[in-house]
């Protein structure tokens, strides 16, 4: 799609706001100009950028993931912290789990072909991407950042210390994908049981209800029972 | 030395020496836990406080006792039946959760919902703010003791009901959102009812007024409790009426309108400079009046047309990521949709209002009085499908 190219590189040629169509062409330029100041800031740090509906994409790396934070909140002035999550990239291994003649039938061998591993607007390295939002209130600015985790070390500094509403938003990435914040002041399981083992939101985390029961189960194919006095049984039948 | 200037030595005396053995008395911390089950919780979440006397040192909020893994579950199921799930998020206002997902599928997918939807959607989504926060307003005697108010909000909340259930033939979850539109259009004389309900509405405001706003007791119990800076709000991610009481003039609605037709009416946006109880209730209680107005203007001028737009019969959205977010009844609630041209969402992740509400507690908890933890909950209003989704 359009909207996967044209900006996501973040090297050092000039930015053009794309897609003639979308909804504002000054909230494009305006984080065009944010896009800049974001180069000048962090340099090499910054790996990827992409501009689309007057949203900002900033991608940096993982150790530059708190300095991103303490730049926008104390240089820009994002002081509203949305939501800090990540992706797994990997493409799942157990198909979408939707048609049980396909997909999920016991006697097939799990994995098949696997296609391949595609990064989202902005792009990626690795398999796993911290992504999280903050905003302005004040201008309605908002900048949408990600980070590569490299895969042998899921790791990255916390952005507790910038924006306390982070820390439960740290402990469920690190319950649901198994990633360490460095400086989080208590990683620990916030949704699931304290004795839970896994990350369910990672691709390779089987949906065991799937599993258990293929999708769609037993479709019920008994008969309405038949009217056999015309009208149903008195109200509503006026036409 | 008079008999009575011995007298009041003499009792000096004694206070200083009871003072003494006043600080000498160790007071032992305690750990306190209320809930899961407690009727301020809207569901079930723990908070493990640690006392010291009648304040509390430490306050700590256990969750995930409803946890239902939302975000998990969409990645298999197709768009339209991902508004299926994301209805139960937020259980009291369920037709706000699915606007923000279609929305972003819509602008994945480059395709506006025709007018005529646009409008109805948005009363919809104003009728599920009154439905839910209507709750709030009587909900929130009951915290401080009054019991009567809120049989008043379940009744005139039925009204509201009963305009959803004609409309979309769900009470609770209408799941009547589509890509590209609305799954039907309004039944007739449905419009007129509205305006019935919203007077109806009206009245119950007003009575909600004089019986709780003006209380003395509510007014002792809520004024200058749980006081939160608008800085400190923002950086723990507060949206909603939760801010606006803080003085902060935000409002997705107006801000950043998207696909709702808010801006085609005439509203304010309320805000209260004080950051207390009483502000978050007083905001809310202003915003329901508010939203009827809305409602009323947005029925007035309906458009007409197709109710939806030209749309494939099975939906595959392109590749892309979109986020987008909407001033849902508690706060601001978005989904970040990451597609890869499939029949399902590759990864949904979804911002609850409640979850980052909630996550100030303990900070705001510090330091208050056991009785005020439940009028500090009771305000910030949450419900426990929207944290553990």
């Amino acid at each position: 799609m359009s909207r996967l190219s044209s900006t996501d590189t973040a090297g050092p040629s000039t930015e053009a706001p794309d897609a003639p169509d979308s909804p504002g062409m000054a909230a494009d330029a305006e984080a065009g100009a944010l896009l800049e100041r974001a180069r000048d800031a962090l340099g090499d740090a910054l790996v990827g950028s992409h501009i689309s509906a007057g949203e900002l994409w900033l991608r940096v790396e993982s150790e530059s993931w708190a300095d991103l934070a303490a730049w926008l909140r104390d240089e820009e002035g994002f002081g509203f912290f949305s939501f800090l999550s990540a992706i797994d990239w990997m493409p799942s291994p157990f198909g979408r789990d939707m048609d049980s003649a396909v997909d999920n039938t016991l006697d097939q061998p799990e994995p098949k072909e696997a296609p391949p591993t595609e990064t989202g607007v902005s792009g990626g390295d690795t398999r796993f991407q911290l992504l999280a939002r903050v905003g302005d209130v004040a201008t309605g600015r908002s900048v949408i950042a990600k980070a590569d985790l490299p895969t042998d070390d899921l790791r990255a500094p916390s952005w507790v210390a910038v924006y306390p509403g982070a820390d439960w938003h740290e402990r469920e990435a690190w319950e649901m994908f198994g990633i360490d914040f460095d400086g989080h002041p208590g990683l620990r399981h916030i949704y699931l049981p304290g004795e839970f083992e896994g990350h369910p939101l990672r691709k390779d985390y089987p949906l065991l209800a799937r599993r258990v029961k293929p999708w769609p189960g037993l479709v019920d194919v008994e008969l309405m029972p038949e009217t056999d006095d015309g009208g149903d049984d008195g109200e509503g039948a006026a036409p | 030395m008079t008999v009575t200037e011995r007298q009041q030595l003499s009792y000096i005396a004694a206070q200083a020496a009871d003072a003494r053995v006043n600080l000498e008395i160790e007071t032992e911390g305690m750990t306190l836990n209320i809930g899961p089950q407690h009727p301020a919780t809207h569901g079930t979440l723990r908070i493990v406080a640690k006392l010291d006397g009648e304040q509390v040192v430490a306050a700590e909020p256990v969750m995930g006792y409803m946890h239902r893994g939302y975000e998990k579950l969409a990645e298999v199921r197709t768009y339209p039946q991902v508004t299926t799930l994301i209805n139960r998020i937020d259980w009291l206002g369920s037709f706000a959760n699915e606007v923000p997902f279609i929305l972003a599928a819509e602008r994945l997918m480059e395709v506006e919902a025709p007018p005529r939807a646009q409008w109805i959607r948005t009363i919809l989504f104003e009728l599920s703010r009154i439905a839910n926060i209507t709750l709030f307003l009587g909900d929130m005697a009951v915290q401080v003791g009054a019991i009567t108010p809120v049989f008043f909000a379940f009744r005139d909340r039925e009204h509201v009901l009963n305009q959803i259930e004609a409309a979309t033939g769900g009470r609770f979850h209408p799941n009547f959102d589509r890509i590209g539109g609305l799954k039907d259009d309004l039944p007739a004389g449905w419009v007129a009812e509205t305006r019935g309900a919203m007077r109806k509405i009206r009245a119950f405001c007003d009575e909600i007024e004089e019986l709780v706003e003006g209380n003395e007791i509510f007014q002792a119990r809520t004024r200058g409790i749980g006081v939160i800076p608008p800085g400190v709000g923002l950086s723990y991610g507060l949206t909603g009426a939760n801010i606006r009481a803080s003085g902060v003039d935000w409002d997705v609605r107006r801000d950043s309108p998207c696909g709702l037709v808010h801006d085609q009416v005439d509203w304010k946006v309320w805000t209260h400079p004080d950051g207390d109880s009483f502000a978050r209730f007083w905001v809310r209680l202003q915003e329901t009046r508010e939203a009827t107005k809305i409602v009323d203007q947005l029925l007035d001028g309906i458009p007409s047309g197709p109710i939806m737009a030209k749309v494939p019969v099975i939906i595959k959205v392109p590749a892309g990521e979109a986020y987008v977010e909407t001033e849902n009844p508690l706060g601001v609630m978005g989904y970040y949709v990451v597609s890869k041209g499939d029949l399902n969402p590759f990864r949904v992740k979804i911002r609850s209002a409640s979850f980052s509400n909630v996550s100030i507690t303990p900070w705001l908890l510090r330091g208050v009085y056991v009785p005020d933890i439940i009028t500090i909950l009771g305000s910030l209003y949450f419900i426990l499908g929207d944290i553990d989704r």
